[in-house]
């Protein structure tokens, strides 16, 4: 395998690794600070054979996506906030009709349009509850430029595996940022399930063991009806009937509940006799990780915990954590998000503490330290 | 004409040197005077009249977001007349991203609704704010960053979507196309549009130097070489009564329009050719 080495932003290599991961569509819509991830896919598509559309706005951008993948081609989508915000009916839709697709959404000061050329993680809860209703979606997020190629190419492979749709929460420090990354000439993709049984019998919605029903494109010869509504294994519509509904929704989002151990993606650092273990993600981990060692080289016994897939939580890995530690630190770039499904999971287990910020700057090393501090008093 | 000395959009913006959409404000405030509320769309002009910790709007000004100014306009414009206050402008003022592409819906409602606000897009023909990316009123051949000029991409491949006949065909009292190089045209149309009962919608050309890649200094000397060549034609369309409100007296060369710009300088001569041709055949349907 040949590597090559870039330096380039966080959502270049968004692009990049997409197109890797073999998308050959991007719809988009310009806007602030995730326009780089569309211009260098309108620049690369063309020439590997993709398309590039700009659409009139975030919904249609994300409608396109859906379109796409059922004609058989794999899509993708980049927004911030408020284009985020545009998208989630369709996210919701794509989750009912399994839909795999990726959204890139690089984050920036939130709520409304505050700042647009700043970074914030306040879209976490959004990902995982921005739709109505009750469903499933798998959110990474990457905390550097290397991270968002990588993720990226995990996002595509999830999307298709699970039939969902994958976000990629980044944020405007990754995003503008530039690194030195190192992109392989190949990498592992997984295919979309196609049926093995002919149309004649084939249930597009009946689920395999896993959960996940094998999804033939448009023009395959297959009988395909797709819509939002409460839908049987055949796709038609059963919208008045609870136990259609209820066997719909449960395996919506047991495809993805279930299969949490395979979902689970986190970085640890000195956990393993750790007292005080700070729980960051994203672009915070970085100074996270300097403060935790700095911590230790004053004696203190501090650990850390990148969360590297966000959604679906991961409840083992910190569960286990809290059993150990006796404090718990939440940093995240928002006035507190993730930290309640901290707080769900730890129960009384340990002490959990929030160190929130917002406006638009990365935590310094030393507020870690000071907090780390405190709570070794 | 007479042109009011009074100022309702503020020197000291944030606007590049050479702005034509803060001309197109500028003038449009003295016509309608400081009895108007104006609401914005996201974009250039939103972005450059309210930096922190100040703002260049002399009367009553809303952002709302980048989908919506048309349906913002609506809403203050029909609490206003429920209160009884009908001698108030409201104007709301977008960029052609704002209003081809994602406003599109919203004015579209609006329109049909029959508001009594005046809409105005100041088109410079992409979206400039966020760094030159295509829209639906790029021109034909235009080089954007999302329709970049290359060997497997030519530039803009579709002709510029036709907003203001798209507006007349919702059949409201008065439609204006207008250039900011064509100052009192311009402030005429803006004036009728505030005396309309009912919508109005002007739609002025406004070169940018940022995203057309010219000299800061030749703002309004370029937006006037896009009408004398025909490239852009000022008209009227008064209760579905159309007219040409300013004939070049010889129509210039479109080259000279083209060649003054970076975002053109890819085009080959058969591509210029073509732009020529299509020009002249606007042209002399309406006689130009």
């Amino acid at each position: 395998m040949n590597i090559t080495r870039f330096f380039i932003q966080g959502n270049e290599a968004c692009a990049r690794g997409a197109i890797k991961a073999g998308c050959k569509f991007f719809a988009g819509y310009p806007i602030t600070p995730s326009t780089e991830v569309a211009e260098d896919a309108a620049i690369i598509l063309p020439k590997e054979g993709g398309t590039f559309i700009q659409m009139e706005d975030e919904i249609s951008a994300l409608g396109a996506v859906i379109g796409a993948a059922w004609a058989g081609v794999k899509g993708m989508t980049a927004t911030s906030g408020p284009g985020f915000s545009l998208m989630q009916e369709h996210i919701g839709y794509a989750a009912m009709t399994e839909t795999p697709l990726v959204i890139v959404d690089v984050q920036r000061g939130s709520p409304s349009t505050a700042q647009p050329t700043m970074a914030s993680q306040s879209d976490m809860m959004q990902a995982r509850w921005g739709s109505h209703g009750d469903y499933e979606i798998i959110a990474l997020v990457p905390s550097s430029v290397q991270e968002c190629f990588d993720f990226t190419v995990e996002a595509f492979n999830l999307a298709e595996k699970y039939r969902v749709p994958v976000i990629v929460l980044s944020d405007e420090i990754i995003g503008h940022m530039r690194e030195k990354i190192n992109i392989p000439d190949k990498v592992e993709i997984i295919a979309r399930k196609m049926p093995e049984e002919g149309p004649e019998t084939f249930l597009p919605y009946k689920a395999e063991p896993d959960g996940v029903s094998p999804m033939p494109p448009f023009g395959a010869g297959y009988k395909i009806h797709v819509t939002g509504l409460t839908h049987d294994e055949r796709g038609y519509p059963d919208a008045s009937n609870p136990e259609t509904h209820t066997k719909l929704v449960k395996r919506l989002c047991n495809k993805i509940l279930n299969h949490r151990g395979e979902l689970t993606r986190v970085k640890e650092l000195y956990t393993e006799d750790a007292d005080i273990i700070v729980v960051s993600y994203g672009a915070p981990s970085r100074s996270a990780i300097t403060a935790v060692k700095n911590a230790r080289e004053k004696g203190i016994k501090a650990g850390h915990i990148k969360l590297e897939i966000v959604w679906p939580f991961p409840e083992e890995i910190i569960r286990s954590a809290a059993q150990q530690a006796s404090d718990i630190i939440v940093a995240e770039m928002n006035l507190g998000q993730m930290v309640y499904e901290v707080e769900r999971v730890v129960k009384s287990d340990a002490e959990v503490s929030l160190l929130p910020k917002i406006g638009g700057q990365i935590h310094r090393p030393e507020e870690f330290l000071e907090m780390i501090y405190k709570c070794q008093k | 004409m007479e042109i009011p000395e009074q100022e309702f959009l503020a020197p000291g913006h944030r606007g590049c040197a050479g702005c034509g959409a803060t001309v197109a404000v500028r003038l449009a405030l003295k016509m309608l005077g400081p009895n108007t509320v104006a609401v914005s769309s996201t974009g250039c002009l939103e972005v450059i009249t309210s930096q922190y910790p100040e703002t260049a709007w002399e009367i009553p000004w809303i952002h709302v977001a980048f989908e919506n100014a048309a349906a913002v306009a609506s809403g203050v414009e029909r609490a206003l007349k429920s209160q009884g206050k009908d001698d108030v402008n409201v104007v709301a003022f977008a960029g052609d991203g704002g209003t081809a592409d994602i406003g599109f819906q919203a004015l579209s409602g609006a329109m049909e609704r029959g508001h009594n606000i005046i809409y105005i897009c100041y088109d410079n023909e992409a979206y400039m704010n966020t760094g030159v990316q295509r829209s639906g009123a790029t021109p034909y051949g235009a080089s954007t960053t999302t329709s970049p000029a290359g060997k497997k991409s030519f530039g803009e491949d579709k002709p510029k979507k036709n907003l203001p006949m798209i507006m007349a065909a919702h059949g409201v009292p008065y439609v204006a196309t207008a250039s900011i190089s064509y100052p009192e045209d311009f402030m005429k149309k803006v004036k009728k549009a505030g005396e309309t009962e009912g919508p109005a919608y002007i739609h002025v050309h406004q070169p940018c130097t940022t995203g057309w890649g010219y000299d800061p200094s030749k703002t309004i000397e370029l937006g006037r070489l896009a009408v004398d060549t025909g490239a852009w034609i000022l008209y009227e369309i008064v209760d579905g009564e159309f007219k040409v409100t300013y004939r070049p007296l010889q129509r210039k060369p479109v080259n000279e329009y083209l060649n003054a710009q970076k975002r053109f300088k890819h085009l080959a001569d058969e591509e210029k050719e073509k732009i020529q041709n299509y020009v002249n055949q606007v042209c002399a349907e309406l006689k130009i």
